[in-house]
């Protein structure tokens, strides 16, 4: 990493329950960045932002989850959270959640300005122009939905991608639009999900890249299964794994030799 | 009545639609909206800036609805029109078959109207005895198909041309049967041949609008082929057909919604005719009807003014919403089964049907966002879908399978020491089962997931865990 304007930082790394309990390399990567960038990175105990209970209409449970959240992180300058969903979740609707409770509201709205996602944050708050880091391959970047319409993450991944040795990054057609996830909206509309992930995957393939990068896990998981089920031979990442130069671990969907 | 009609079977609509090789083909072209629309918004700068202006001045009227509905009756009354006010769509129906009755009408040619589709006007008609003219080349089409709109603004986007010759073919039977067909203009002349007919001979003819001007009492609409105008100024009796929500203050209100109108819809700057009337024709006049009545529909909408969902009755009916919805461009209109389809039509159809009959619609929703990020309106559509939820949740009116899921997710969320231990203990396990493979190809409880997608395996012990254990205990959960 160049650039240190990170330092004496404290950042809560919120590392969402999909990284939690499916990929902890990606937190792994997130500290790494973060610590690059001069940032202390703490980890306080948590479970998950609330999404899918604040998008099942459960708004008392989430109301709880995020209780909890921002109790666990008060002490922290900064939340970072490799995802811009969730990051999302806890920047532009922790407070919409407490909208009649003021102070409650209050308290929310001064979380969320502490909020953010991994990569924009490294971008847009600490300055970081370029990684140090090496990655053999044409890769082609999906843009997750909240993370781009929500809170403008768009320009920083690509920026820092384009400093990654060895690495070529090819546009993606329709890279805005959906992969069809949408959290429990995949398995309750699973047809409908798969005919939306069948065109991404069609787009996927049609640049013919050999490495799909994207900023949430959600969204991977969901490609990397479509791809792999349909035979396709891509190594799915999340970005920060391939920013932080940590890309040991098989990627997603592939099973370890060992 | 026909608000929402298969909705309860959405499930069983997007299966068919997904399997439906012609409607796939014909929404391949429905795609064609993106680029437009985007490329009409980077020819104007002020775009963003027009759609706070738009935003404000519908949120500013809706605010003061009574006072603007009641000085756009009195404009109309004074201009020599009629008002009539409609609770429901039968009651709207109602008011409509007794003004046939009166000039004992046998024929109506009709603009293109969602309110008249809204309310089932063409099988109200048809029951009495009147003939109904659908004049919008889509909804002639669609009519002749026994169809509704799949679209709002595009009602027959769903059929390609080679149905639109088919059909035509069946319906026109005194035309030559080796007759060229193969062009859209060959079939463009047939139907304005046909239409011009029925355009003189109607006793009565019916246009929605986009816009009633409280200032002056006029209605506007806006069209690309100018039947709109034929249906409203040649019959002897002109009917409005609108809901309270089309009401603007003044007509430079209207001008500031038209420039984000047709730039939203279709990419155009401004559509080819925006049409304005005012009242019957007045003697010195060239043309225009003998009578001007407007019927305006509430049909849920004052129920909306005051509650969560009040943001809706912005919605100038644009389409652009659902002309960039995955889930719309996936399965086209008809799954929906409502009269309103896309992300507008998952608000409203709860809305106007009840959200036992239309629950499913904000429901089948990725909250992508999109369509709020085109809205001219900036009606926050995700967010009144989850409105809806909500409600649902509320009412336990979510399948009970869904709910347990929640529940017991939710238990452990909100217990983080239990949630580590018990993640733990699971995440090793699976981890473990995926790891020569590093996925699943079916999982217990993921059935909707792994039918169409492989899982990938988890890596093993959480991240907390991890963490945790390269810690050390001395410093806790941090370092």
């Amino acid at each position: 990493m160049l650039t240190e304007s990170g330092a004496g930082v404290r950042v809560g790394l919120f590392v969402t329950c999909l990284v939690d309990l499916m990929r902890p390399s990606v937190g792994f990567a997130a500290v790494k960045l973060l610590e690059d960038a001069g940032c202390k990175v703490v980890v306080p105990e948590q479970t998950c932002c609330g999404q899918p209970a604040y998008n099942s209409g459960d708004r008392a449970n989430t109301k709880a989850i995020a209780r909890a959240t921002m109790r666990a992180f008060a002490a922290c300058d900064y939340v970072v959270a490799p995802s811009g969903s969730c990051a999302g979740m806890l920047a532009k609707h922790y407070p919409e959640l407490f909208a009649n409770e003021p102070d409650a509201e209050r308290e929310a709205v001064a979380f969320a300005a502490k909020c953010h996602e991994l990569v924009s944050f490294l971008v847009d708050t600490l300055g970081v122009t370029a990684v140090e880091a090496t990655y053999e391959g044409v890769a082609t970047y999906h843009d997750s939905c909240s993370g781009l319409r929500e809170l403008g993450v768009c320009a920083q991944p690509r920026q820092l991608l384009a400093t990654v040795k060895g690495l070529k990054l090819v546009d993606l057609e329709d890279s805005e639009v959906c992969c069809g996830f949408g959290g429990t909206f995949a398995v309750k509309y699973g047809e409908l999900s798969d005919a939306i992930v069948a065109k991404k995957s069609a787009n996927i393939l049609a640049t013919g890249a050999d490495t799909l990068l994207a900023g949430d896990l959600g969204c991977l998981l969901n490609m990397a299964g479509k791809l792999s089920r349909d035979g396709a031979r891509l190594r799915v990442r999340h970005v920060a794994e391939v920013l932080a130069g940590m890309t040991d671990d098989p990627p997603i969907g592939e099973g370890s030799a060992k | 009545m026909t608000v929402a009609t298969t909705t309860p079977r959405f499930k069983e609509n997007v299966h068919e639609a997904l399997h439906d090789p012609r409607l796939q083909r014909a929404m391949a072209f429905a795609g064609n909206f993106v680029p437009r629309r985007a490329a009409a918004v980077a020819r104007l700068p002020e775009f963003e800036a027009l759609r706070d202006s738009a935003r404000d001045i519908k949120t500013h009227t809706l605010a003061h609805l009574d006072l603007y509905l009641e000085a756009y009756e009195a404009r109309v009354t004074e201009a020599g029109g009629c008002v009539h006010y409609a609770r429901d769509a039968a009651q709207a129906r109602a008011i409509f078959l007794d003004l046939c009755r009166r000039r004992a009408a046998k024929r109506v040619t009709k603009g293109k109207s969602m309110i008249s589709e809204e309310i089932g006007l063409n099988d109200a008609l048809e029951a009495h005895g009147i003939e109904a003219v659908e004049t919008d080349l889509g909804e002639y089409i669609i009519q002749l198909r026994h169809e509704a709109p799949s679209h709002i603004i595009a009602p027959a986007i769903h059929v390609t041309r080679d149905d639109v010759e088919a059909d035509f073919r069946k319906a026109h039977l005194h035309l030559p049967r080796d007759r060229d067909l193969s062009e859209p203009e060959t079939l463009l002349a047939e139907a304005r041949e046909i239409l011009r007919q029925k355009f003189l001979s109607a006793d009565i003819g019916v246009t929605g609008a986009n816009f009633l001007i409280a200032e002056t009492g006029t209605s506007i609409i806006v069209t690309n082929e100018g039947n709109g105008d034929l249906t409203q100024i040649l019959p002897k009796v002109h009917v409005v057909l609108a809901s309270l929500e089309k009401i603007t203050p003044t007509l430079d209100d209207a001008a500031q919604l038209l420039r984000v109108l047709a730039r939203s819809a279709t990419g155009q700057d401004m559509s080819v005719y925006t049409t304005f009337s005012t009242g019957p024709r007045r003697p010195g006049d060239p043309d225009g009807p003998e009578e001007y009545h407007v019927i305006l529909l509430d049909n849920g909408r004052s129920a909306m003014l005051a509650g969560e969902f009040s943001e809706m009755l912005r919605c100038i009916r644009c389409g652009a919403c659902m002309n960039h919805c995955p889930v719309y461009q996936a399965v086209g209109g008809h799954a929906y089964g409502s009269v309103y389809p896309g992300p507008m039509g998952a608000v409203l159809t709860p809305s106007l049907a009840g959200v036992e009959e239309g629950g499913q619609l904000p429901n089948a929703s990725t909250f992508c966002g999109r369509c709020e990020a085109v809205c001219p309106m900036r009606i926050p559509l995700p967010k009144m879908m989850r409105h809806w939820r909500e409600r649902e949740f509320e009412r336990h009116l979510e399948p009970t399978a869904m709910r347990y899921g929640l529940g017991v997710w939710a238990f452990f969320a909100k217990r983080p020491a239990l949630y580590r231990f018990a993640t733990g203990v699971a995440m090793r396990a699976l981890g473990l089962a995926g790891r020569r493979a590093g996925r699943f190809s079916w999982a217990p409880f993921a059935g909707g997931w792994t039918r169409y997608r492989d899982l990938a395996a988890p890596q093993g012990a959480t991240f907390q865990a991890r963490w945790r254990a390269k810690s050390g205990a001395k410093n806790g959960a941090t370092r």
